[in-house]
């Protein structure tokens, strides 16, 4: 499969790789967003549809593993494409002004990445550890009512709301580059539609991250 | 002769005696530049004073001067072919700037363009990516069909005379935050896509470019389009989405291992 | 004294080309492989050249001084290219391309070849489809052509102001596939500065690599010149900044001949200079003159008030304006050809009614508000738009115009920062082409064995005077489709020479003449940089050699020039070294070799004392001002011998026999 091998090293191949897996995340964070958003309205279809994403096979054992490895080489290959981006210019310009041409969250993916990772640890810190340590480690009894009650513990932190709020701007900064850039990577782009796509980006870049926040900050205030 | 509204400026110039040793950026003092010269009119200024005073002219690649060529390459207070849209070097004048001012001017920089001397680099990475692929391949004999033979669609001849028009001077390599190549190569890619003398050969032509693109050292896109807006020809990022789609369809469908 | 033989086959013209392939030596490919081939310059000649010998199995050595062969200068064609090919059924035929050509060139140009020109005209065009060149289309899908100045077809195709550039990349696409295959040797950033003759036979040239200084010596079996034409020795011309006549002068000093070098083309319709700084000029497409009115002031005050800036051209009342072509030329007007254009507007400029405002003061007005009303009225009948205020018919015509000329409009504002729209634009004639060059036979030959000529480079096809969209045409026809066979017929007998040895005396020789040369610029303690005398030398050229010349100025300016030169040799200051990229050096030699040349161009100027296209002596002109010609007397070509100094070359003449088309005087009355 040397074909293989050799188009998803290249440079196109690589970009397209990172666009699929972008496209894959911004669904699921959709999907993510919707199911944490029941919990501002109703406890327990909240914790109904936890329940069923813990504990549904296909969702654990097919969805989950091909999440974490989407999670994973987006990661990694953003910043082996960085560091091979950096040696592309061996010295910087003395003066540049990237601003006249570009707009700010498009040059610094990177750092918006990063900050977005290090939410992630935290996150899995947080909520993903515990979980997988209940169901697969200590392998306690399954409790279909738990899920609402231990989300709205660790809202308790104003630390952590702060953090959490801090990195969905981040998030936000992310999507706004990185949605319509998912499309040109895979070679979606047409007069047409693309500048729908792009507007399409910047509404979910502001919604999806501000929805996130406006639900940490509900429990936050609501438990208080 | 002094005129009244010339200016005077200060140049940060990036001198580099050759491949082999580092550069480094000089100051200079220009004075009383018409605001009706070219740029390059001010470094010819500048460079006769260098030499009357002995030094050693500044030098930087330039040929037709009036912006098809490609040739001239500066990257001027921190932008490809300086301020101003869909304009090279040449094309630029001294109207633009104010009296007083710093100018910043710095050669392309991309490991895939070294710096021969100053602010002239080595484009060569642009021929031999072109030598990959860049061509249709008939011989030149003339007994090929008539002209009319096969019809093109308007739109189809209109967008690949649009992807033509790139003249190979690297602004988009320069201005790119990661060197990358992707605006001309896919310029290239777009123009034979779209004729039907090119489609035969488009898979290998696409696979073949890319690879050698690769090769030299050129960063990977990631869809800032700075490298559309410093463009002098203007060349669209549709390409670079053409390319994509034609690399990747290409990968999976092509003979070519 | 050599005998001039220009090597037409016999047979009638319609024949010659055809009869002369079917009886030429052909190489076979194995011994193809065992010959080399040198060509300079990588522009639409030497480019289309290189290529189609690669193809046909010779190794190709090209040479460029640019960093990559696609930036010659006939990337800067904007116009477009003529072709016989009838595609709009309005009469066009070889034979009127021909005629065209021939009679465009004011009668001084070789029958035989431009028949053979327009013949191979049409696959132009169909090799440059094929090659993915994106001309213009219409609607159906078929190709699109516009007309040009001085014919009655439509036959220019173009790429819309690109075409020069478009077929370039063609050419350009085509070497880059031979380089990929390893079959041409490209070397850019190398110039050619001496050729190397073996046994009378052209052997090799010379190169400095003009990134390390290293001269390096090259062999092949035959040496093909196609670096483009000299108008730079004007100093200011729309040529490009390195543009240069150097290659097709050392050939000259080796034994080819240089023919006509007066002939020069100067297109009315530039940018004015705008003052002594300025490195270069910009032509402005010729097609504005279909719509564009150019005029200047009838009062001599109301120039002088422009020229201080105290008054303004939009000021100035319709019956004041003197639309001095549409005066003398009442039946051609403003599309009279570009020789005649340019000395009429030098003319009124000489006669004090410029409008320059600029440092030179020379300029006059082309001007498009007639042109936007006309329009506008049309449109506002279209449109139904009755009683249409005079803003309404003034936008709906600002319209019309920028749809047709509005990249030419922006490039005008770019470089002058005036609205083309509210003011006429000001232009002026500048030294554009040049018909003269190397001589060449029928084969492209010149008079050193073995050394080919095409393209701008040789004295061409053009005789006097070149039409729009015709130098595009004869780069390709030359490289493509004549070199690739004469130059076989030449080859063949090469077979058994093997590979040519770069130890040759000979070769040392040439190496020990350049390396001198050099050493001498980069040693002398002058006081004056090199665009110092190549300024005067431009004055001088231009002032007195330029569009009208007589034989007192070209007296004067031969003595002039030699005064330049020997202080050129005396004063010269070249910084830096010879080892390393050196910009000044390389133009040291070129300035040199222009300083040579600009006196044997005056020379050649003062001895055809008639008026032929580009050339126009004031003594030979009737009373209203035209050009008039000498068939009796200058029915030839002028081909000069160098013998040392320009003033010692000796002149040759290869008559013109004008078999098929009848000599008559042009008229645009």
């Amino acid at each position: 499969m040397s074909w293989l091998k050799q188009t998803f090293t290249s440079s196109i191949g690589r970009k397209f790789a990172m666009a699929l897996s972008a496209l894959f995340l911004v669904i699921f964070l959709l999907q993510h967003f919707i199911i944490n958003f029941t919990s501002v309205l109703s406890e327990k279809t909240f914790n109904e549809i936890s329940h069923f994403m813990g504990t549904n096979v296909l969702v654990q054992f097919a969805l989950q593993p091909v999440l974490i490895f989407g999670v994973i080489y987006h990661f990694v290959m953003g910043f082996v494409l960085e560091i091979k981006n950096r040696n592309a210019r061996a010295i910087k310009y003395a003066m540049n002004k990237g601003s006249e041409n570009s707009t700010w969250f498009s040059r610094n993916m990177i750092y918006s990445g990063f900050v977005i990772f290090l939410f992630l640890c935290l996150h899995f810190y947080d909520f993903w550890i515990p979980e997988i340590s209940h169901k697969y480690i200590e392998v306690l009894p399954e409790d279909s009512t738990r899920y609402f009650g231990e989300m709205v513990e660790k809202f308790h932190d104003p630390l952590r709301v702060g953090l959490y709020a801090l990195s969905f701007v981040f998030l936000s900064l992310h999507l706004m580059h990185g949605f319509q850039s998912a499309f040109q990577s895979v070679g979606a782009r047409h007069s047409k539609y693309t500048p729908a796509i792009k507007k399409l980006g910047t509404l979910y870049a502001i919604i999806i991250p501000a929805g996130f926040i406006f639900i940490a900050l509900y429990h936050h205030l609501t438990a208080l | 002769m002094s005129t009244a509204n010339g200016l005077n400026l200060t140049l940060k110039v990036w001198r580099q005696k050759n491949d082999k040793v580092k550069g480094q950026m000089e100051t200079y003092q220009v004075s009383d530049i018409s605001p009706d010269s070219s740029f390059l009119e001010m470094m010819d200024i500048l460079n006769e004073k260098l030499i009357n005073d002995g030094g050693d002219p500044v030098a930087f690649d330039h040929d037709c001067r009036e912006g098809i060529c490609g040739s001239c390459s500066m990257y001027i207070n921190g932008e490809a072919h300086g301020p101003g849209r869909e304009i090279t070097t040449c094309q630029l004048h001294m109207r633009e700037f104010k009296n007083g001012e710093t100018i910043y001017i710095e050669p392309w920089r991309a490991k895939a363009f070294p710096v021969i001397k100053d602010l002239v680099v080595d484009r060569g990475a642009f021929d031999r990516i072109m030598a990959a692929g860049g061509f249709v391949s008939v011989n030149t004999s003339g007994n090929t069909q008539d002209a009319n033979a096969i019809p093109i669609p308007k739109a189809d001849a209109d967008k690949a005379f649009d992807a033509a028009t790139c003249i190979g001077c690297g602004a988009c390599v320069a201005s790119c935050k990661n060197s990358s190549a992707m605006l001309f190569v896919s310029a290239k890619v777009s123009q034979f896509a779209l004729l039907p003398q090119g489609k035969v050969e488009a898979k290998e032509r696409v696979l073949n470019m890319v690879q050698q693109m690769d090769d030299e050292g050129f960063g990977n896109c990631s869809n800032t389009g700075a490298c559309e807006v410093e463009c002098p020809k203007g060349i669209s990022l549709d390409n670079i989405a053409r390319m994509n789609r034609e690399y990747m369809s290409a990968s999976f469908t092509a003979d070519k291992k | 004294m050599t005998k001039l033989d220009s090597k037409i086959p016999e047979g009638p013209i319609q024949d010659k080309w055809t009869n002369y392939k079917n009886h030429i030596k052909l190489v076979n490919p194995a011994n193809k492989r065992a010959i080399d081939v040198i060509v300079v310059g990588t522009g639409l000649a030497g480019g289309s050249a290189a290529a189609s010998l690669a193809e046909l199995g010779y190794n190709v050595k090209a040479f460029c001084y640019q960093d990559s062969p696609r930036r010659a200068h006939s990337i800067a064609a904007q116009g477009g290219i003529n072709a016989a090919k009838n595609y709009q059924g309005d009469g066009d035929s070889t034979y009127r391309l021909f005629y065209d050509t021939v009679k465009g060139g004011d009668y001084r140009s070789r029958e035989a070849n431009v028949y053979r020109l327009a013949e191979v005209s049409a696959n132009i065009i169909d090799q440059c489809v094929a090659q993915g060149v994106p001309f213009a289309r219409d609607y159906g899908g078929l190709l699109d052509n516009r007309s040009f100045g001085g014919v009655q077809v439509s036959r220019t195709f173009y790429a819309k102001g690109q075409t020069g550039q478009q077929l370039l990349l063609g050419c350009y696409s085509a070497m880059s596939r031979q380089i990929g295959k390893g079959k041409i040797k490209m070397y850019n950033r190398h110039e050619m500065l001496d050729i190397v003759k073996v046994d009378g036979k052209a052997r090799g040239i010379i190169a400095r690599n003009l990134v390390t200084g290293e001269i390096e010596r090259h062999s092949a079996h035959a040496v093909v010149i196609a670096s483009g034409g000299y108008g730079n020795v004007f100093f200011l011309s729309t040529n490009a900044m390195g543009s240069n006549v150097s290659a097709g002068w050392k050939v000259h000093k080796k034994g080819a001949f240089f023919a006509n070098p007066c002939y020069t083309q100067i297109h009315p319709t530039c940018i004015p200079q705008h003052g002594d700084q300025q490195s270069k000029l910009t032509l402005m497409s010729e097609s504005l003159r279909n719509d564009g009115r150019i005029w200047v002031p009838k009062k001599k005050e109301d120039a002088e008030a422009i020229r201080a800036g105290k008054l303004k051209p939009t000021q100035i009342a319709e019956e004041d304006r003197d639309y001095y072509l549409e005066r003398r030329y009442p039946s051609f007007g403003n599309l009279v050809p570009r020789d005649v254009a340019s000395r009429a507007a030098k003319e009124r400029c000489d006669a004090g009614y410029g409008v320059g405002t600029n440092e030179t003061g020379e300029a006059v007005y082309l001007d498009f508000s007639s042109a936007i009303m006309r329009y506008g009225k049309e449109q506002a009948n279209i449109q139904h738009i009755h009683n249409a205020s005079e803003t309404k018919i003034r936008e709906l015509g600002v319209d019309v115009i920028e749809k047709k000329y509005g990249n030419l409009f922006q490039m005008y504002e770019k470089i002058t920062a005036d609205d083309p729209y509210k003011t006429p634009m000001k232009i002026y004639p500048a030294v554009h082409y040049t018909m003269g060059g190397v001589w060449v036979d029928y084969n492209l030959m010149t008079t050193i064995e073995g050394c080919y000529a095409i393209g701008e480079a040789n004295f061409s096809d053009h005789g006097a005077n070149r039409l729009g969209a015709s130098a595009l045409m004869q780069g390709l026809a030359d490289g493509y489709f004549v070199l690739p066979y004469t130059i076989g017929d030449y080859l063949a007998n090469d077979i058994r020479t093997g590979e040519i040895s770069t130890d040759l005396p000979e070769f040392v020789a040439a190496e020990k003449e350049v390396t001198d040369r050099i050493d001498f610029f980069i040693n002398n303690k002058g006081t004056k940089s090199v665009d110092y005398f190549h300024k005067r030398l431009g004055k001088v050229m231009w002032n007195k050699v330029g569009m009208a010349r007589n034989a007192k100025g070209l007296t004067e300016a031969i003595a002039e020039i030699k005064e330049i030169r020997e202080e050129f040799w005396k004063e010269v200051k070249v910084p830096g070294s010879a080892d390393s990229m050196n910009p000044e050096l390389e133009k040291a030699g070129r300035v040199a070799d222009f300083l040579e040349l600009g006196e044997l161009f005056a020379r050649d100027a003062l001895l055809r004392e008639e008026s032929c296209g580009g050339h126009y002596r004031e003594e030979y002109s009737t009373e209203e001002g035209e050009a008039m010609r000498d068939d009796e007397h200058f029915t030839h070509v002028s081909a000069w011998e160098y013998k040392g100094e320009p003033a010692d070359a000796v002149l040759h003449k290869e008559p013109l026999n004008y078999e098929n088309i009848e000599l008559k005087t042009r008229s645009y009355k």
